[in-house]
């Protein structure tokens, strides 16, 4: 089947079978390996992505579901070499070790924070239910969300 | 005071993994790859009949299938275990099951396609014909007369017995005690979970005889060892093993398991590159678990609280097959911490090592540590409420004294610093622990189910003195290797044998060799993980980089120094004695005259030019270095954390968390704060949560993520962590292991608080996980069934 979806602002129409994931066309069809695998259940959010300005699941959306969407994924997150707020606060709270769960984390975290970005600590936490952190204890995870929600105030 | 040591510096390894530019092994893509995928055994034990492998091989896009036979057949050999006290039984470990499979998951196929989804497809399309046979779950268990037997040669399931001490002088010294505190508890079954799994690739290239293998390994260098001197033959020196980004590990990806054998293997076969990436479920049933213990024990003491015998029986579920340090975990790295902080005068151990139908366990974080602690540290718990004293009274009690280092334990070790008062007086402080229990009895009488909990925990870490770990029954040394190579520039390679896959060591190891040379950290690139780049190493598991493989950069700093300073005292025409080096600016100088100086830059190209070295020296700045330490080193805590238990639901909030820990010197705040809270996670993570659980009849009941719970974002309060420092004497740095203390703590402390809330509903002991249903039963059992 045909697909054809913008990536990072640059539009891709590949062949693919019906029952490829959404992750697999982006790691193995486009080479974008940023958005990492941790499960096969939906479960850990490694896989994050912004679709049509929501974060999605994207072990859990077929590429074709994705057909004619709107994507951003961890490697296009940045404007050009300035990086956003979120990957900014990771990196200045370390909130991140092995740095396998980030993408998903940073993807998820961004979403959050501009859907809300006055959450308390109890928020971000529950907010981050659905990314699995085996690294960090989540403390410094949620330092960095606060910290990035504090840049991102007005929102974008 | 440097520039760098002991600063909390943001990672430089950050800006790849936060623009999504790690480059883990499932990352890679080679010319030509093909995708492996794995045939694995639903049942825990059965006999293979026959395997069909026809309509597999004729699917469109598979290239081959292969089974066990076939890699025998071409002369794999099983994969070793590489701790093996005496009397050990060794049953083989085949990569692919040949006749047997003996737990769910074990391998039985392996089918090479030109996609991963073919793969798969192909997996479903062989043809297995297995006949069941009875399983064995349980450690103790395993080891009863009419135990369904996992291998004809280990008898009655008892693959080693391995004991410390004098159990008549022990047995003697509990008979006379006022006070016996005895015990059964359960350290139960854990699955590690780093978040990338595991995966491995290879390509051979036939006109050099040259096979390179990536893997998601914590030690390359020990991989390259046994896939050459055991597996599969391959000349060590036609063999290269990288490990690049790895995400995460936690112990469990220091072995050798069986797709490091399987995919060079057939890569060379086919030759075309192959490449496997476990699935999570895949992880679950293969990756080596953690814990599994089933032990009695019994802790003596005076009417005062005076520590007098430790008894320990102990049986360690080793799995269907001996994982590569798995009879080390049980043994040298679980009895030899039985001393904890304590003077606890005679102490005997035993561990029975048993095989089962489940999927092998060995390391994970802390690794047989955290288990000692849990005994110990429940057991002193449960004494001091017998006694009516306050658990952190009745253990400064028993505490080794300061000015009583070195130490030495009844159970071989030899501590070599602490001052654990002072660990708890800052753990005191911090939780304002006399509020604390007058919250607790606040929250009591007003009818709520409050605990404190308390613990103080000990670790050896940093392995080791090879001499002390092979004389134990280890088959490797644990030194480790450290290089530094100055380029003409000035600009400044670093290798170590260590490797990061989480640790930051690309920065700490930076801010080390910064220090000691004097020059940027910008202008370092710590390289790790690749045997081709590097001199032999071991690795990184046992909270060893920083103790081993920085006391080796150490060195190898210290050579380069000396080097460059004589440089600079011949070109200056002064004497080596008169020398200087300024370490915070990375100049020469002649003593008393400052402006008489040579800067690191100008020796290093001076080095290059190579016309006026002094006579004989050779024209290079480059040296590599091995430290072997004289000791471990001796990483304590004291942790204190306050919980709710809901009276009606049994769920537990943890409501406090306060961590103190002496990990001795430190290299990076940042960075070891981050090590000791997500170690606390971890340990929280099985006293409340996590359960690699099976049925009775060997089925993996937690086989994914829905049914193992892992820790997650909103099961903590923000956890609280503290300091004191006594250096090491046993590395340059002074540096303790910082990777594993969390965990050792983290378990018994949170245990150690729900208890204390149960403790008025005449609660003694409950197993972990301390699930809501758990705690719940034990409510209304103590409530007599009117809950
Ligand atoms: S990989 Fe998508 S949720 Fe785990
Ligand atoms: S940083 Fe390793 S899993 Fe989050």
């Amino acid at each position: 089947m045909k697909v054809s979806m913008t990536v990072n602002g640059k539009t891709y129409t590949r062949d693919v079978e019906p029952r490829m994931l959404l992750v697999h066309f982006l790691r193995d069809e486009l080479g974008m390996t940023g958005t990492n695998i941790g499960c096969d259940t939906s479960q850990c959010g490694a896989c994050t992505i912004h679709m049509n300005g929501m974060a999605v699941k994207s072990c859990t959306t077929l590429a074709v579901q994705a057909d004619g969407a709107t994507i951003t994924t961890i490697e296009g997150l940045a404007n050009g070499s300035e990086l956003h707020p979120m990957q900014k606060a990771f990196w200045e709270n370390h909130g991140l070790q092995c740095g396998y769960c980030t993408p998903g984390m940073i993807m998820a975290a961004t979403k959050l924070v501009e859907n809300n970005p006055n959450m308390t600590e109890a928020e971000i936490r529950h907010g981050l239910e659905g990314n699995i952190c085996r690294c960090t204890g989540y403390e410094n995870i949620v330092r960095s969300v606060k910290a990035a929600a504090a840049q991102m105030g007005g929102g974008d | 005071m440097g520039n760098y040591v002991g600063k909390s510096m943001k990672r430089v390894e950050d800006p790849r993994f936060i623009q999504g530019q790690g480059r883990y092994v499932a990352n890679l893509k080679i010319y030509g790859m093909t995708h492996a995928a794995i045939k694995r055994s639903p049942y825990p034990h059965a006999k293979i009949n026959s395997i069909d492998t026809a309509a597999a091989e004729a699917l469109d896009g598979v290239i081959a299938v292969f089974t066990g036979k076939d890699l025998a057949d071409s002369g794999v050999n099983p994969i070793p275990c590489g701790f093996t006290p005496p009397d050990i039984k060794l049953p083989p470990h085949h990569a692919l099951a040949i006749d047997r499979v003996r737990h769910v998951g074990d391998g039985v196929a392996v089918v090479i396609a030109e996609s991963a989804y073919i793969a798969y497809d192909a997996l479903d399309l062989i043809e297995v014909d297995y006949e069941p046979l009875p399983a064995v779950v349980d450690a103790k268990a395993a080891a009863q007369p009419g135990a369904p037997q996992v291998h004809d040669e280990v008898p009655n399931n008892v693959s080693f017995t391995w004991a410390i001490g004098d159990e008549a002088a022990v047995n003697a010294a509990l008979a006379a005690c006022d006070h016996v505190v005895e015990l059964d508890l359960i350290n139960q079954r854990l699955i590690p979970n780093a978040m990338e799994p595991r995966a491995a690739a290879a390509q051979w290239d036939s006109a050099m005889e040259q096979m390179t293998v990536w893997t998601s390994s914590q030690n390359p260098h020990t991989i390259r060892l046994l896939l050459s001197a055991f597996t599969l033959g391959i000349p060590e020196h036609k063999l290269r093993v990288i490990s690049p980004d790895v995400g995460g590990g936690f112990g469990s990806k220091i072995f050798h398991y069986a797709e490091e054998v399987i995919v060079p293997w057939a890569a060379r076969k086919i030759g075309r590159p192959v490449k496997w990436v476990a699935t999570r479920s895949e992880s679950h049933m293969t990756d080596a678990h953690g814990r599994d213990h089933v032990t009695h024990c019994k802790l003596g003491m005076s009417q005062d609280g005076i520590f007098q015998a430790l008894h320990i029986e102990n049986y360690a579920n080793m799995g269907a097959y001996l994982s590569l340090f798995a009879p080390m975990i049980p043994t040298a790295l679980y009895h030899t911490l039985m001393a904890g902080l304590y003077k606890t005068p005679v102490i005997y151990g035993v561990t029975y090592g048993t095989m089962t139908n489940t999927t092998p366990v060995d390391a994970y974080r802390g690794a047989g540590r955290p288990e000692a602690s849990y005994v110990l540290e429940r057991l002193i718990d449960i004494a001091s409420r017998d006694l009516n004293m306050d658990p952190i009274e009745m253990r400064r009690k028993n505490f080794i004294q300061p000015d009583e280092f070195p130490y030495q334990t009844p159970v071989a070790l030899i501590y070599d610093s602490g001052n654990y008062d002072a660990v708890f007086d800052t753990a005191v402080e911090m939780a304002d622990y006399s509020a604390m229990r007058a919250e607790q009895a606040a929250a009591r009488a007003a009818g709520k189910l409050v605990g404190v909990g308390v613990s103080g925990c000990i670790e050896a870490s940093g392995a080791g003195p090879s001499a002390a770990v092979v004389s134990l029954g280890a088959a490797i040394g644990l030194y480790e290797s450290g290089a530094i190579r100055v380029h003409p520039t000035g600009k400044v390679t670093v290798l170590t044998g260590a490797h990061s896959h989480g640790q930051g060591h690309e920065t700490s190891l930076a801010q080390i060799v910064g220090d000691e040379l004097g020059i940027p950290i910008s202008d370092i690139e710590v390289i790790h993980g690749d045997t081709e780049r590097l001199p032999y190493g071991v690795g990184t598991y046992a909270s060893r980089s920083m103790a081993v493989g920085g006391g080796a950069l150490v060195m190898s700093a210290q050579k380069i120094r000396d080097k460059i300073t004589r440089i600079a005292a011949h070109q200056l025409e002064a004497a080596v004695e008169d020398m200087v080096y300024d370490r915070t600016t990375g100049t020469v100088h002649v003593k008393g005259a400052p402006d008489k100086a040579k800067a690191f830059g100008e020796i290093a190209f001076a080095v290059t030019l190579a016309n006026n070295l002094p006579a004989g020296m050779e024209p290079a700045l480059e040296e590599t270095s091995y430290f072997d330490p004289p000791n471990f080193t001796f990483p304590n805590s004291a942790h204190i954390a306050k919980v709710e238990v809901d009276k009606d639901s049994g769920e537990v909030t943890l409501l406090d968390y306060v961590a103190v820990d002496d990990v001795g010197n430190i290299i990076n705040p940042l960075l070891v704060e981050g090590q000791i809270v997500g170690g606390v996670a971890q340990g929280v993570g099985q006293a409340l949560w996590e359960h690699g659980a099976y049925d009775a009849e060997g089925q993996l009941l937690s086989g994914t993520f829905m049914d193992y719970a892992m820790p997650r974002a909103d099961g903590f309060p923000q956890i609280r962590v503290g300091r004191t420092v006594t250096p090491s004497p046993s590395n340059p740095l002074g540096v303790k292991g910082a990777g594993e203390m969390g965990t050792i703590a983290g378990t018994v402390t949170v245990v150690n608080a729900v208890m204390d809330a149960l403790a008025p509903l005449g609660v003694r002991h409950l197993d972990m996980p301390l699930t809501a249903e758990k705690i719940k039963a034990a409510i209304a059992a103590a409530n007599g069934g009117s809950n």
